[in-house]
């Protein structure tokens, strides 16, 4: 059996990660290739590996999560960071104290990471060109949110072998979903075909500059698909009337058992959480056979912990130069 | 540079290295080979099917990836950049003797990152560092109970393993 040595030169030099849209192919590739020597870690019994050893990460939250900030604070933990929680609600923010006050005092006591979520759009750029730690963007506004991305790219890849060739729909609300623009440019960049299916006032106005097809009826493509990720309708987001109603969307647009019964038979189903049941998808085909949305979740962990170590060694590599 | 070890000598030790290990361990005990990436896992591969053949048991065979245990992530040395690698250990090492193998012993720094890596997946009744070249250098105050040749090289040297599942060619060098 041949042992293959491969990319032995490459070497990842980001140590901010803030979206997928200025990532190559290749350094895509690299964050999943190097995801997959973390996903032992949690299947052994000290889940716990010291390569972060002594570095703090904080994880500045200004929307609310569960499920990427428990994600992220467990992949640290497991890397061996000590982590700082910090939510809007408990914190100085909700005193009027801007992002960059808040991110500065933080980086005053010593802390090595940043992850954050904020609802502004560019909102994780702009801390990384003020502060010296490493930033991780853990979604801002309506512009990225690249660990879903990878997790999602991840664990198409780990069934599907390639995402090359591959036909992608990612139905829903387009328009207000940083999960769609991250999975777009990930999936996009790696080869497959992406196509935005949703209500015309879901899809936002720019999608014609952006590298996919669009359609308009979920009837349409769940033949030709060989993944479906069904986004949330993110109720919080949605100002005036996008949809007639509830059923009306759920009618056109769920993914239902009697919908799945015309799909390939290898269809992935992916969701990012947290699901409406009923709404987007039917809880047969949620829990169904095709589903991976958990592993989605398992997958997630790897991935934030690739990309935790990955920022901090480019920031050492950078600390060694000076 | 000069070659220092050909295929049919690479051969030879790893047969009097596999020799060694069953002629010291004791019957009954259950040994396991396990390589360091990369090298170390060529080399481990063969020595467990030599193992199984010898002992007429099966010898499992695993893969360690050490880079998340390397001393110097944090202070990076020179402007190679450490790639994390699967640890494919698809066995218990509770309560076995573990053979841990790798391609040059020199500063020993690999060798402790790799046994506070098997550590943490358990608790060997013993490990055992096998290696196919030794040479001087040590940092860290690490021997290897079984070594296949002693290779007279200088600091500043270089002692490069080649092998053909992983380099297509079968040498030892001193650049």
């Amino acid at each position: 059996m041949a042992i293959k040595i491969k990319n032995k030169h490459f070497k990842w030099s980001h140590k901010h990660l803030l979206g997928l849209r200025e990532l190559s192919a290749e350094e895509i590739t690299y964050i999943l290739d190097t995801a997959r020597g973390f996903e032992q870690i949690s299947t052994r019994s000290v889940k716990k590996a010291p390569p972060l050893r002594g570095k703090v990460v904080v994880n500045l939250f200004f929307e609310d999560s569960t499920r990427t900030r428990t994600s992220f604070a467990l992949a640290a933990n497991r890397l061996s960071a000590d982590v700082i929680e910090f939510t809007k609600k408990d914190s100085s923010v909700s005193k009027g104290e801007t992002l960059l006050d808040t991110a500065r005092n933080l980086e005053a006591m010593g802390i090595d990471i940043v992850v954050i979520r904020h609802g502004a759009g560019g909102a994780a750029k702009l801390l990384s060109k003020n502060i010296n730690a490493c930033v991780v963007n853990a979604g801002d506004g309506f512009c990225e949110h690249p660990t879903q991305g990878l997790l999602d790219v991840y664990t198409i890849r780990k069934i599907k072998g390639t995402l090359e060739g591959l036909k992608i729909a990612i139905v829903g609300d387009i328009a207000h979903s940083r999960v769609a623009r991250s999975d777009m440019w990930a999936m996009t960049k790696l080869g497959a075909e992406v196509i935005f299916v949703g209500p015309p006032t879901l899809i936002p106005a720019q999608v014609k500059k952006l590298p996919v097809s669009v359609s308009y009826s979920l009837d349409e493509v769940i033949e030709k698909v060989d993944v479906i990720n069904m986004l949330r309708i993110q109720f919080e987001r949605l100002g005036g009337n996008p949809f007639p109603s509830i059923r009306e969307y759920s009618h056109y647009f769920g993914l239902t058992v009697e919908r799945m019964k015309r799909a390939k038979p290898d269809i992935l189903v992916m969701h990012p959480g947290p699901i409406n049941r009923g709404l987007e998808m039917e809880s047969e085909v949620a829990d169904g056979q095709h589903s991976v949305i958990l592993e989605q979740v398992t997958n997630g962990l790897a991935v934030r912990m690739a990309v935790l170590f990955l920022v901090n060694q480019a920031s050492a590599q950078e600390a060694a130069k000076t | 540079m000069k070659v220092i070890l050909n295929s049919k000598q690479i051969d030879e030790i790893l047969t009097d290295l596999t020799g060694r290990i069953i002629s010291e361990i004791p019957p009954g005990v259950d040994i396991v080979v396990i390589g360091i990436r990369s090298r170390g896992e060529v080399l481990a591969q063969r020595m467990s099917s030599r193992l199984s053949k010898k002992s007429g048991k099966d010898v499992p065979c695993g893969t360690l990836d050490i880079t998340l245990y390397r001393d110097d992530l944090n202070s990076p040395q020179g402007d190679t950049q450490p790639q994390v690698r699967t640890t494919e250990i698809g066995f218990d090492i509770d309560d076995k003797i573990i053979i841990l193998v790798d391609d040059v012993l020199h500063t020993g720094r690999s060798a402790r990152a790799a046994m506070d890596a098997l550590i943490d997946l358990g608790r060997p009744k013993a490990i055992k560092l096998a290696v196919l070249v030794e040479r001087a250098g040590r940092e860290f105050p690490i021997q290897a109970d079984y070594t296949g040749y002693e290779a007279d090289a200088a600091p500043e040297q270089l002692v490069q393993v080649f092998l053909t599942e992983s380099d297509d060619k079968e040498e030892v060098v001193i650049e």
